[in-house]
C-alpha cells in the first residue's frame, strides 16, 4: 500500500466555479501517473489536494492507504517539486536540499552526505556552495527534484515542472526524470499540459477536462482508442467530424459527413442507424494513394511543413482533411494539385460527445 | 559611459543640493559653535577648544545618552513586534481589493499634526482623562498613566508604528508565496516556516523599519516633553533646553553633533544588513 494513492469522489469550488468534480482516481505504488489537460482542466488542483495546499469541500484523500484530511501540507508523506521550481534564494543549493532534512530533525552529521548524495542524483556533485541565482533554468529544476527526492516521499508531486525549459532541455530532463523514477520506485504524479510529455513519460495518464477526468489509460490505449471528442482533439486527431450514420452492417457502419463524403468505420457497437455519430482519423494513418477502404478524389489545399513531416490540408468535396506524410515522401506536391487519399475503416474511431457519467 | 555618468549627476543633483545646504552646511555650522564657549549674555564666542565635549562625556550625560538609546531601541523593538503581525496580515492575508483602503488607514495619522496628536494623548492619559473617567464608571480608582516613562514609550510606539508597518509591508508583501508552500511541503510547521523563511526573507523591510524607528526616536523630544512632563530627561529634550533655556548654544550644539555621531556609528555598525536590505 506504500506509495499508493486514492482520490475517492472529490470535489473542490473556487467562488461557485468547479476547478475538481467528482474526481475519483487510483494511482498504484511506484507508478508514474500523468495528469494531462489544457490549462483550466483542474489538474494543478488536484495536485494541490493531494499535497495538502487545497481542502476539498467534498471527498477522500487516501495516501499509502491513510485518510490525509486531517493532515496539514508538512505532515503529508508526500513532496512537490513546484512549477517555478520555489527554491529559497536566501539559501544556497546545499541549504535548499537540507531543508527538509532539517525539518525532519535528519541528525546534523548526516545531512551533509545526503544532501550531496541527492546532487549526484540529479547529476550535479560539487554544486553545493552555489546560490541559486547562479543557476540556469535546469539546474534550478534538477536542484528542487533534489530537494524533494532527498526526502524519500512516499509520493513525489510534480507540477508542470518543464514548463519553463526550452524543447531541447525539456526532451532530456523527461528521460532523466523517467529514469530517476524507475530507479527510485517512487509513485510519480505528474501534471503537465503536454501531450507528447505525457506520452513519453507516464505508465498510464488521465486527461482532465472541466474539472473530471475524461478518460484514463496507458499511451497506447489512450493514442489508440481515444474515447471522446476532448481526448481525440487533445491528443492530435486532427480529423474529427460529426456524421449520419446510413446503415451498420457486416461489422462495418456506412456514415456520411455534413460535406457529403460517404466512408465506412468500423463498427464498435456504438453506431445507430438514422442516428449521429462523432469520428475521427488521425492525420498519420491517412495514404495520398489509393487502395484502402475510404478511397477519394482530392485536392491540396495547403501544406504545413513540420520538417519531419508535412501536414497537408486536402479537400475531398465539401470536408478538408488533414493528412500527415513522412518528409522523404513528401517532395514534389504543391497546392492545387490533384491527389487520391484513402484510409481503412480499422482507422476510423468512433468518439462519445461528452465522457460517460461516472459508474 | 560618460553620458551615464552626467545624466546619473544630474538626476541626484536637486537631492545633493538639498542635502548639501539643508544638512552638511549646518552640521559644520554646529560643529564650528560646539568650538566656541557662551558668553555671559547668550550668545558665542568663537574658539576652538574641545571643553564642551569634555562636558558632555560627564556620567551625567552620558547617562542621558544612554537612557535615549534605551527609548529607541525599545521603541524599534516594541513597533517591530507590534507592526510584524500587522504588515504580514496587510500582505499576505487581507483581500486584494481591500489592501490599499487599509493602507490609508495606517498613513490617516499623519493628516493631523504629531504635536496635536500628542496632546490627545494627554487628554485621555490624564488623572481626569478619558481613560480614567471610563474605568471610573466601572468602578476603578483612577490610574496614573500620565507624566512617567510609560507614557513616553506609548506616545513614542505609538508615533512611529507606521513608519515600521510600511517598509515591513513593502517586503512581506512582495515575499513569493509559493516559498512559504514549499516550506510547509518539505516538512516546515507554519512556526518554523515564519523563522525560517518569511523572517529571512522579509529581514530587508525589518532592517528598514527598524532604521526609520531608531533614528528619529533616538532624537525624540516631543513625546518625553508632553507625555513624560519633562520629568525624565532624555538626550532630545536636553539639547532643546540648551538652546532655549539655558542658552547655552555651543554646549547645545556639542550634544547635538554626538548625537549624529552616536547614529552615523551605529549606521556603520549595522551597515551590512542594511546594504542586504537594498539587495
Amino acid at each position: 500500500m506504500r506509495g499508493a494513492v486514492s482520490v475517492q469522489g472529490i470535489t473542490k469550488t473556487f467562488g461557485g466555479l468547479a476547478a475538481v468534480q467528482d474526481v475519483s482516481l487510483d494511482v498504484k505504488p511506484g507508478e508514474f501517473l500523468t495528469l494531462l489537460g489544457p490549462s483550466g482542466c483542474g489538474k494543478t488542483t488536484l495536485l494541490r489536494l493531494i499535497a495538502g495546499f487545497e481542502e476539498p469541500d467534498r471527498g477522500a484523500i487516501l495516501i499509502s492507504g491513510r485518510d490525509v484530511a486531517a493532515l496539514p501540507p508538512n505532515e503529508r508523506p508526500v513532496n512537490t517539486v513546484f512549477q517555478h521550481y520555489a527554491l529559497f534564494p536566501h539559501r544556497t543549493v546545499a541549504g535548499n536540499i537540507a531543508f527538509g532534512l532539517e525539518m525532519k530533525n535528519v541528525p546534523r552529521s548526516e545531512i551533509p552526505g545526503r544532501v550531496e548524495k541527492g546532487l549526484e542524483m540529479v547529476r550535479l556533485p560539487g554544486f553545493g556552495e552555489r546560490r541559486i541565482d547562479q543557476l540556469s533554468g535546469g539546474q534550478k529544476q534538477r536542484i528542487a527534484l533534489a530537494r524533494a527526492v532527498v526526502l524519500e516521499p512516499e509520493v513525489l508531486l510534480l507540477d508542470e515542472p518543464m514548463a519553463a525549459l526550452d524543447l531541447k532541455l525539456r526532451k532530456e530532463m523527461q528521460v532523466e526524470v523517467k529514469n530517476l523514477q524507475e530507479r527510485l520506485k517512487i509513485t510519480f504524479v505528474f501534471v503537465t499540459h503536454d501531450q507528447d510529455e505525457a506520452l513519453t513519460m507516464s505508465d498510464r495518464i488521465a486527461v482532465m477536462n472541466q474539472g473530471r477526468v475524461e478518460q484514463l489509460g496507458t499511451p497506447e490505449e489512450l493514442y489508440e482508442r481515444p474515447r471522446t471528442r476532448f481526448v481525440a482533439d487533445f491528443l492530435a486527431v486532427k480529423n474529427i467530424v460529426e456524421v449520419a450514420v446510413e446503415s451498420v452492417e457486416g461489422g462495418k457502419a456506412r456514415v456520411r459527413t455534413g460535406g457529403g463524403t460517404v466512408l465506412f468505420a468500423k463498427d464498435d457497437g456504438g453506431y445507430t442507424v438514422g442516428g449521429k455519430a462523432w469520428i475521427g482519423v488521425r492525420p498519420e494513418q491517412i495514404a495520398l494513394s489509393g487502395g484502402a477502404e475510404n478511397s477519394y478524389p482530392a485536392v491540396i489545399d495547403d501544406e504545413i511543413y513540420l520538417g519531419d513531416c508535412t501536414d497537408w490540408q486536402v479537400r475531398v468535396g465539401q470536408d478538408v482533411l488533414t493528412v500527415s506524410e513522412q518528409a522523404t515522401s513528401a517532395r514534389g506536391r504543391k497546392r492545387g494539385d490533384a491527389a487520391t487519399v484513402s484510409f481503412p475503416a480499422e482507422a476510423v474511431l468512433r468518439l462519445d460527445d461528452k465522457p460517460a457519467p461516472p459508474a | 559611459m560618460k553620458g551615464a555618468r552626467r545624466q546619473a549627476i544630474l538626476l541626484l543633483l536637486p537631492c545633493l543640493l538639498a542635502l548639501l545646504v539643508l544638512f552638511l552646511l549646518p552640521q559644520v555650522l554646529m560643529f564650528a559653535t560646539s568650538l566656541g564657549r557662551r558668553s555671559a549674555y547668550g550668545g558665542v564666542i568663537r574658539d576652538v577648544s574641545l571643553l564642551n565635549y569634555v562636558r558632555a562625556l560627564d556620567p551625567i550625560y552620558l547617562r542621558i545618552l544612554a537612557r535615549s538609546v534605551g527609548l529607541a531601541f525599545f521603541t524599534t523593538l516594541f513597533c517591530l513586534l507590534m507592526a510584524y503581525p500587522v504588515s504580514y496580515w496587510l500582505g499576505v492575508k487581507a483581500p486584494e481589493k481591500w489592501r490599499n483602503a487599509l493602507l490609508v488607514l495606517v498613513i490617516l495619522p499623519f493628516w493631523t499634526s504629531f504635536l496635536v496628536r500628542m496632546y490627545a494623548w494627554v487628554f485621555m492619559l490624564r488623572t481626569e482623562g478619558l481613560l480614567n473617567l471610563f474605568l471610573g464608571e466601572l468602578g476603578i480608582a483612577p490610574l496614573n498613566m500620565l507624566y512617567n516613562d510609560f507614557a513616553v514609550m506609548l506616545g513614542q510606539v505609538y508615533g512611529e508604528l507606521p513608519f515600521m508597518i510600511l517598509p515591513l509591508y513593502a517586503s512581506i508583501e512582495k515575499l513569493d508565496r509559493s516559498l512559504l508552500e514549499a516550506a510547509a511541503d518539505l516538512g516546515a510547521s507554519p512556526l518554523r516556516s515564519l523563522w525560517r523563511v518569511t523572517i529571512p526573507l522579509t529581514a530587508p523591510g525589518i532592517v528598514a523599519g527598524s532604521v526609520l524607528v531608531f533614528i528619529p526616536s533616538l532624537g525624540a523630544y516631543l513625546a518625553p516633553d508632553l507625555l513624560g512632563g519633562a520629568r525624565t530627561v532624555y538626550i532630545g529634550n536636553l539639547i532643546q533646553s540648551q538652546f532655549a533655556v539655558a542658552r547655552d548654544m555651543p554646549f547645545g550644539s556639542a550634544l547635538s553633533f554626538l548625537l549624529s555621531l552616536t547614529v552615523l556609528v551605529l549606521l556603520y555598525v549595522f551597515r551590512r544588513p542594511l546594504r542586504a536590505s537594498q539587495a
